[in-house]
């Protein structure tokens, strides 16, 4: 397989076309898609028209951008103007959003081609796409298992090879911890580096969009071209892109990295396995590695299971049959609201609007997320004492591998936990990658996590590539 | 902290405008009391004096010039609607037939 930056060279330099590396993608979509459930919507002629384009601006000799005729897959929550946008849910079904995202505006600008939009835990509230409206999502390592999630289809995207690059959105682990299951690197951004403009909120403090791609250097590159502030947005971070692909191979001599305890207690065996190799690694190209203790992220899930849900219930509020997607009719507004939202809303997403609803409400509000809200400020406060002593951390992104279908949809607390290594990074608003790393029980990936502070995306793609190399992998 | 009742459950459902069969009322009331279990160690600290993060960098005042900008075409928007009339949403009544 190549890299996206090398599809892109083909293109420039004529070894291939835009055109063709959409037939690529979509032979590779066609083939397996029955069978894994990947996307909700293939937009064969968008795509076509978008390479012709691209070819056609090579002719003329034009400047194309660093993606010109890469394929990319965009998980279902992200805007295309004219293109059906779901979330993966019956209360958006055959609702077609009249713009785009600023990323898929970034993607167009850099040549690259939107394939069409990836299945996903309904409204990004899952960690394995069995959330979906649409039914779940194969893990295309084991078509037994969950792809992860809540970007699954994206991750899946990518690890079937339908397309090099993926967009997904990360509210709680939701590009890493399906990454890792799929075995391949995701990244959760700095948040407010990546425009949210477009992105159907989910939890608007912690939602954040970022790649998912088979290698390090095409993260790199996917978040240089998606990155920077963008006047839409009022909470993107007011600097320009970081430079990001010439730091890829700068290695990890003379950093500090802790190994954090409470990023790798209860994983499994296997998964433990994997996170001491890779400290091995990491030293053995001049890291010194350090233990690591941060009592206050055993904290995390549960302020996340506060806060999230209770920013969910308010966002969500908009669905109400009135200006887009379903309606259920009902004698008065006010009935058809219910109606429309009951019919509409999966179990998963009722339950959490519930959480938050209650979190909110009268009497409970100072308990529950006025308390969530002040562990946030504590864990903001651990994570900035640990970046004093150290550059980064690493820990695992997830307790166990893939694990099978139905497993743990009976009981939510139990999906929950499969997020518990990821959470602190969001409510940090800080950066943090997963790579692909050894393997674990039958044959299935692993991901290791490396987290750092904001703005350190340079410095933990420099360290993932260390991983990546020792893995023998590009 | 009271343990979630099945009356709250119904409460909340209210609030937020969803109808619960009884058997998903049975059903969320112990999902819901098992998380809100879990989170009674958030519940439970001291917290007294420590300042509460509502946004990780807490940007604030965030304004543009008060100058025309382009928007979404009306049209547009109004195709997209489940109902709509004379440039606007069309919605069920309101008030009742005699207010």
């Amino acid at each position: 397989m190549r890299s996206a930056s090398e599809i892109a060279r083909d293109v420039r330099e004529g070894a291939s076309s835009a055109q063709r590396e959409v037939e690529i993608a979509l032979g590779a979509i066609r083939e397996r898609n029955d069978e894994l459930n990947v996307f909700l919507y293939v937009d064969e002629s968008g795509a076509r028209a978008a390479a012709q384009r691209v070819d056609d601006a090579i002719a003329r000799g034009d400047e194309v951008g660093p993606l010109a005729g890469v394929p990319v897959a965009l998980k279902d929550n992200l805007c295309q103007r004219g293109i059906p946008t779901t979330c993966a849910s019956r209360i958006l079904e055959g609702w077609r959003p009249p713009y785009s995202a600023t990323v898929v505006d970034r993607l167009l600008d850099a040549g690259a081609i939107p394939m069409g939009k990836t299945n996903m835990d309904e409204f990004a509230m899952g960690s394995s796409t069995e959330t979906s409206a649409f039914g779940p999502t194969r893990n295309p390592l084991d078509p037994t298992r969950v792809p992860g999630g809540s970007s699954g289809g994206s991750a899946a995207a990518v690890a079937a090879n339908m397309t090099p690059l993926a967009l997904g959105s990360d509210t709680g682990g939701s590009i890493r911890q399906p990454a890792a299951l799929c075995g391949i690197v995701g990244v959760k951004p700095t948040y407010g580096l990546v425009s949210r403009y477009g992105l159907i909120a989910f939890a608007s403090s912690l939602d954040q969009i970022g790649p998912l791609t088979r290698t390090v250097a095409d993260a790199a590159l996917l978040l240089e071209v998606i990155a920077g502030h963008d006047p839409r947005d009022s909470t993107s971070l007011p600097e320009p892109a970081p430079a990001l692909r010439g730091h890829v191979e700068d290695g990890v001599a003379g950093r500090r990295i802790g190994v954090v305890r409470e990023l790798i207690d209860g994983a499994d065996a296997d998964v433990v396995a994997s996170v001491d190799r890779a400290v091995e690694v990491l030293r053995a190209a001049g890291a010194e590695v350090v233990p690591f203790s941060i009592p206050e992220l055993r904290l995390g899930l549960s302020a996340y299971y506060l806060i999230a849900p209770a920013e969910a219930s308010s966002n969500l509020a908009r669905f109400d049959g009135v200006r887009y997607g379903l309606r259920v009719d009902g004698d008065d507004v006010a009935a058809m609201n219910e109606a429309t939202r009951t019919a509409g809303f999966g179990a998963e997403v009722k339950r959490r609007i519930m959480l938050g609803t209650y979190a909110l409400s009268a009497g409970y509000y100072d308990a529950y997320y006025g308390q969530a809200l002040k562990v946030r400020t504590q864990m903001i406060e651990a994570f900035r004492r640990a970046y004093r002593e150290v550059d980064l951390l690493v820990g695992a992104t997830t307790p166990t591998v893939a694990f099978p279908f139905g497993s743990k949809t009976a009981n939510p607390m139990s999906m929950y936990l499969s997020d518990v290594f990821t959470i602190p990074t969001n409510l940090a608003g800080e950066a943090a990658i997963s790579v692909p790393f050894g393997v674990g029980e039958n044959g299935l990936a692993v991901g290791v996590q490396l987290l750092g502070p904001g703005r350190s995306e340079a410095t933990l793609l420099a360290a993932g590539r260390v991983l990546e190399l020792a893995e023998g992998r590009s | 902290m009271s343990a979630l009742r099945r009356e709250d459950v119904a409460h909340v459902a209210l609030l937020a405008r969803l109808t619960l069969s009884d058997e998903e009322l049975d059903l969320f009331t112990g999902q819901l009391a098992q998380v809100l279990e879990h989170a009674s160690d958030v519940a439970a600290l001291d917290l007294e004096g420590v300042e509460a993060t509502a946004h990780p960098f807490g940007l604030v005042n965030v304004v543009r010039r008060d100058e025309p900008q382009p928007t979404l075409d009306r049209d547009e928007i109004l195709a997209m609607a489940p109902d709509a009339e004379d440039g606007r949403f069309a919605v069920p009544r309101i008030l009742g037939e005699d207010q």
